[in-house]
């Protein structure tokens, strides 16, 4: 199935929000089995769940929408195993590698800030399925975004190694953050105006922790964007190769 | 509330949350609503039950509701349509008393405070639900499930897990 040329906004986002957390649970869940200590390796993999159950409640609403309008029956099963690559709406700092362990809380600190400011506009939106999933995964998200955090203060402010690797990793994932608060058409139409809050918002979190953590907001001059129309790394490509495979080689078959 | 709805709360209450088996599925507080309609065409009732899973990726949800399937296949309900309902989106408020008083009874510290209070985790007392100590240390925000944090009691020296508060 393709989901390229829907035009249907709520859609788009659905399946913006769903890919975001598939493609970053997936990311996470790469450390399962090789988390530097038995309780980290545990947090992270429960994130990594986290992300795939949102990632499935997003899926839902968004193939109940789509069968709907296309009457083609479309389960969750065929948006995450059955899309191809120009299909995902995911921001590119979803997909990145994982790198080391504090390339990884980086990426989950930074993506866990933005979801917090953006699930809080979500949960008073008007249509109610899209709001109560925002609602339970903002309490899940509370939990990513403090663990997240605690890291990243921990490694910025911990010794001279864990300073210059945090700092490295800054510096490879900061290009990609802008395409988070860089907000596509089918997401204005969604949360209208309060897109500038959620911006604002972001920055001063990602400022006071950076500097709790004795790091700078990077001065980047080249941005990467695209993943949310579908222009994506070739990173991606991998993921749904390994994620796809069993879909794809047997077609329908069942767990 | 007829009586074959009041047979079927009767049936869920004896349904244990895999997970958690001393909770019933009704001291979690996920089931929202039961009906049963005993006025069809082919005279078998048809029953509807909403619930509301508690975590995106609970992954109890599913054998949860194959054991309803069972248990009320078992008491003769045949005509069972389960549905889910996620607005509004399930708390640990909705987590009955008794339900928390038998999770201190098992070793796992219950839920403390309101969902929408979102205070601090580590500014949080949590008791040891061993010894009865409030002198316990937070070790990770996730523990054996992605719904618990994993503490350590400074007395009794024990570890056990806290239900968070969502």
């Amino acid at each position: 199935m393709t989901t390229k040329e829907i035009q249907n906004p709520l859609i788009n986002f659905l399946l913006h929000l769903g890919d975001n957390a598939l493609i970053l649970g997936h990311r996470n869940s790469e450390w399962c089995g090789h988390g530097p200590v038995l309780e980290q390796d545990i947090a992270l993999t429960n994130i990594a769940l986290d992300q795939i159950g949102q990632a499935r409640n997003f899926y839902q609403y968004a193939a109940k929408l789509i069968s709907e309008t296309s009457g083609e029956k479309i389960t969750e099963d065929s948006i995450a195993y059955l899309r191809d690559g120009w299909d995902f709406k995911n921001c590119l700092l979803t997909e990145l590698p994982n790198g080391h362990w504090g390339q990884t809380v980086l990426k989950q600190f930074l993506i866990a800030a933005y979801q917090y400011y953006l699930y809080q506009v979500l949960e008073k939106n008007s249509e109610e399925q899209l709001s109560a999933i925002a609602t339970k995964s903002l309490k899940e998200i509370s939990y990513h975004l403090r663990w997240s955090s605690e890291w990243v203060i921990r490694l910025g402010d911990g010794t001279d190694d864990s300073k210059q690797k945090i700092l490295d990793a800054l510096e490879i994932v900061w290009p990609y953050t802008n395409e988070l608060t860089n907000f596509t058409d089918y997401e204005i139409e969604i949360i209208g105006d309060t897109y500038k809050n959620i911006k604002d918002n972001w920055i001063e979190k990602v400022y006071v922790v950076l500097t709790e953590a004795g790091l700078e907001i990077p001065s980047t001059v080249y941005n990467h964007n695209g993943g949310k129309q579908g222009n994506h790394t070739e990173h991606l490509g991998y993921i749904l190769t390994e994620m796809q495979f069993l879909q794809r080689a047997y077609p329908n078959s069942e767990w | 509330m007829t009586k074959s709805e009041e047979e079927i709360w009767q049936i869920l209450e004896k349904i244990s949350d895999p997970e958690i088996p001393v909770l019933s599925i009704i001291d979690l507080g996920i089931i929202r609503s039961v009906t049963v309609n005993d006025n069809t065409l082919d005279g078998i009732s048809e029953v509807l039950i909403h619930y509301t899973p508690t975590y995106s990726a609970c992954p109890a949800v599913d054998m949860i509701n194959a054991e309803i399937g069972v248990s009320l296949h078992a008491a003769g309900f045949k005509n069972l349509h389960l549905k889910q309902k996620l607005f509004p989106a399930w708390t640990t408020d909705w987590m009955s008393e008794a339900g928390k008083e038998k999770l201190i009874q098992y070793g796992i510290a219950a839920p403390i405070g309101r969902s929408c209070d979102n205070g601090k985790l580590e500014e949080l007392k949590i008791v040891c639900p061993q010894c009865g100590s409030n002198q316990t240390i937070l070790i990770s925000e996730f523990s054996s499930t992605a719904c618990k944090a994993l503490y350590k009691c400074s007395s009794c020296l024990e570890p056990f897990d806290y239900f968070k508060c969502h």
